[in-house]
This record gives C-alpha cells, structure tokens and sequence, in this order.
C-alpha cells in the first residue's frame, strides 16, 4: 500500500495532477448545481409574492 | 430526427430533456471515472522507461483531447447561433467555454507536473506547449468578450466570430509535434498504425476518454440548463414549473 | 438541401464565414511555412554542421545521447557526451543536474553555445521522451528479439565468408 502512495518517487507529481483534476471536475459538477438550486429558490420566492397568473404575457 | 432537433432547439424542450439525460450522465460518469483510476493507477503496469510518473496520462491526455474536442462543440455551437440564429445553440456555446478553460489549464497544469521529472523542465516553449496555451487565452477571450457585451445576442454573435476565427489553432496543436521540432513526442495513440501503447496501459486511457468526454457532455448540460433558467425566468413556462413544482 | 439556410441573407453570411475560415487558415498556413525555423525549438547535429545554427548565439541543439559516449567527471557534475541524428555527431560538454531520463540512446535537446572547437557548451539539458508507453518486460521481450533477429542476420553473412 505504501508503495502505490509512493509512486516510484514521483509521489508529489502523480497526485498532485490526479488531486487537481479531482478539484476541477468537482467543482464543475458542484457550481453549475448550486446556481440552478438558488435560481430555482430564488424565483420561488419572487413567483409567490406576485402569482404568475395575471401577468401571462 | 429534423422533429427531434428543432424541439432541443427550444430551450424548454432543451431543459426538460436534459433533466431527464443528467441522472444517466451522471452516474455513468462516476462508474468510468472509478473505473478508469483503478485501471490506470492499480492494473496498469510500470512503464519501461518512466517508471510510474507516466501515469500522470491518464489525466493528462483526455484533458487535452477534450480541451480540442470542446473548442469544435463552442466553435460548432457558435457558428449554428450564427447563421440560424437558434439561441439555443449560444446557449451550448458559451456553456461549453469555461470547461473547454478547465480542460485546458488541465492540461497545461499537469503536462507541466508530467514534464518536470521527465524532461528536467515545467515549460518550455515548443510548438505543442505554446499553442495550447494559446488554446486557454482563445477560452479565456470568449469569455471576457461575452461578459463585456451587454446584449445577449450581440455578445453571441460576437464570441462566435472569435471562436470561428481561434479554430486555425487546433489543427496547429494537433500537427505542432508533427510540423515541428518539439520537446514534446509525437502522438501515440492517434498514428495510423498501431497505438505506440502496450494494450494493458491503453485501455485504462481509452476509459479516462470515455468518462471524460461523459463528464463534458454532463457538465455541459448543466450549465445550459443554468443559462436557460436564467435568460427565460420571465417566461409562462418557468412560471408554471415553479409554482408547479412547490 | 435543408443543410443551406433557405433566407437569402443567411446564405450570405454562411458563405462570409466559410470565406473568412479560409482566409485566415490560408494567412495562418502560410505564415506558419514562413517561420517555420523560428518555431522549430532545436537544430540536429547535421543542420548544425552545415552552418544553419546561429553563430555566437545561445541555441538549442536536439538528438539522441550517442551510445556508449557518456564520460562523467569524478571531481565535479562535468558530463561529456555526444549527440547524434544517427547521421552526425556534436560533442556537448554540460556541467549541471541531469533529467531523469538523460541515458544513452535517450533523446535529449540541450541549450547552450557552440564553442570555436565545434564543441557545444550546454547550460541545460532536457529529455526528450519517446512515444512508446509499455511495461520493462514488454521492452526487454522486443529488444531480446531485436537482438535474436540481428544475430540470425548476421549469422549466415558470417558464414559464407571464408
């Protein structure tokens, strides 16, 4: 086990790239849900203060 | 299938069916995404000659294959809002930007992490490197020029001439180590011949390419789905979908 | 033809854009051609000794580690070492941390001068590796059999001379 964290030596380089990676995909996955979530909260809110119905364009 | 595609170009239909396509992106994803990092990082064996910092590839190449094939769907994209005038396909476009950019610094980063141990350098300025960091500045254009327009419409037009314009630079990455004398070799998986690759250390890559390109196709539809709600809260429909749903 | 925009005006604007693609891909294409040296990141031993490398002048220099020329200094981190292009050869006197990768048969690109004797002085020493990716047992079965196939070769050749 101690050796596949060690990596031949190249340790620092190997997870390095696969932690950034892991960061990067994540986020892309994790800022595009969080937008929509408060998007969809937001106009919630808006929508129950003034009811859609009257104002079909 | 003209039926199919003229219903995805409005955003409703879009946002409806990229809701139900998410859920199988996503779990799809994950499954090749584990699959592929145990494959590359547990099975796959030690290369002959760079020992086990090669497997730094198995981020490394399907970023910067995706940082290409991105740029093709936000130039494609662009050039359909253009001459069709379909929103949706702005929308696609500039959803697709920001990733095409983190593929892309991806890509750099670890090539750059992948290059210190085995070259003796992090950068040099050979064909290949330059031209795909030239790559991310044409990401990091489109975006700045889109948020500077104000009008939604202009901004598109606009980011889609220069994306059209920026597409002379994938063929540049693509042949550079070909073309040129590089410090970066030669394609290994894309010769004519058979891939330069022993088959056990290939398939882990070829999972990584899949998961990826699943991963883009995901995040992708997240983002329009994002944009759309955004542009058309307006609309009788978000109305009827929000109140509905609560 | 539902491909083509039907408005006249699209049509217009489709055959702009087409225009302008390859108006720039044909500027960029040639202006490529044009700088073609400037890109090139290194000059091999033979642009080197037919005078193409810039004189007096920090450059690189790129080919492969020539077998079995590697001589290290015991007293400091002086390597001397040759650089071939299978064709020719420069001699590359470097003083400094090696990659890696640095071993004989390894291309390499190296940035330095070339002094008066023909002798390049390198600053830096880079590696640069190959396309191939496989395990040390898959490496050693193809060069035991490069080696077999040589020695099959070379066998009867041998033999027919008296």
């Amino acid at each position: 086990m101690n050796e596949f964290f060690h990596m031949g030596g190249y340790a620092f380089y190997v997870w390095t790239s696969y932690g950034l990676a892991l960061i990067i995909l994540l986020w892309n996955v994790i800022l595009p849900r969080q937008r929509q979530k408060q998007l969809l909260a937001r106009l919630k809110r808006k929508f129950r203060q003034s009811p859609p119905q009257g104002n079909n364009q | 299938m003209w039926s199919f595609l003229h219903k995805l170009a409005s955003p409703k239909h879009f946002y409806h069916f990229a809701g139900r396509l998410i859920p199988w992106l996503g779990w799809s994803t994950l499954l090749l995404m584990l699959a592929g990092l145990y494959t590359g990082l547990v099975v796959a064996p030690t290369d002959y000659q760079q020992g086990e910092s090669y497997r730094i590839i198995y981020i490394h190449v399907p970023a910067a294959w995706m940082s290409m094939f991105v740029y093709m769907v936000m130039a494609g994209a662009g050039a359909i809002g253009l001459i069709w005038k379909i929103k949706m396909a702005d929308i696609v476009a500039s959803s697709a930007a920001p990733l095409g950019a983190a593929f892309t610094f991806l890509a750099l980063v670890t090539g750059s992490l992948w290059g210190k141990p085995m070259w003796g350098t992090w950068w040099i300025w050979d064909a290949r490197l330059t031209s795909e960091l030239i790559l991310l500045f044409l990401y990091l254009g489109f975006i700045a020029l889109q948020s500077a327009i104000e009008d939604k419409r202009t901004a598109a037009n606009a980011c889609a001439v220069l994306a059209l314009v920026g597409v002379v630079n994938i063929p540049i990455i693509h042949y550079s180590v070909e073309w040129w004398n590089t410090l970066h070799q030669g394609p290994t998986v894309t010769r004519f011949d058979k891939p330069a690759m022993d088959t056990s250390m290939l398939i882990p890559l070829m999972i990584m390419f899949f998961a990826f390109k699943l991963y883009f196709g995901l995040t992708v539809l997240m983002r329009a789905r994002g944009e759309i709600l955004e542009r058309e809260r307006n609309s009788t429909w978000v109305k009827q979908m929000v109140t509905e749903s609560s | 033809m539902r491909l083509l925009p039907k408005h006249p005006q699209r049509r217009k604007r489709l055959a702009l854009i087409s225009l302008l693609i390859t108006g720039i891909g044909a500027a960029v294409a040639l202006a490529t051609v044009a700088l073609k040296e400037n890109i090139n990141l290194f000059y091999s031993p033979t642009q080197i000794l037919s005078g193409e490398a810039p004189k007096n002048h920090v450059f690189r220099l790129g080919g492969l580690v020539a077998e079995g020329s590697v001589k290290r200094n015991k007293d400091n981190l002086d390597v001397y070492f040759e650089v071939t292009d299978t064709d020719k050869k420069v001699a590359v006197i470097y003083n400094g941390i090696l990659p890696d990768l640095f071993r004989e048969g390894q291309g390499i690109v190296a940035l330095g001068k070339l002094r008066d004797d023909g002798v390049f002085i390198a600053d830096e020493v880079l590696a640069k590796h190959d396309e191939n990716y496989m395990p040390p047992e898959a490496a050693k079965a193809i060069e035991d059999a490069q080696a077999k196939q040589t020695r099959s070769t070379t066998t009867p050749q041998g033999s027919q001379q008296p």
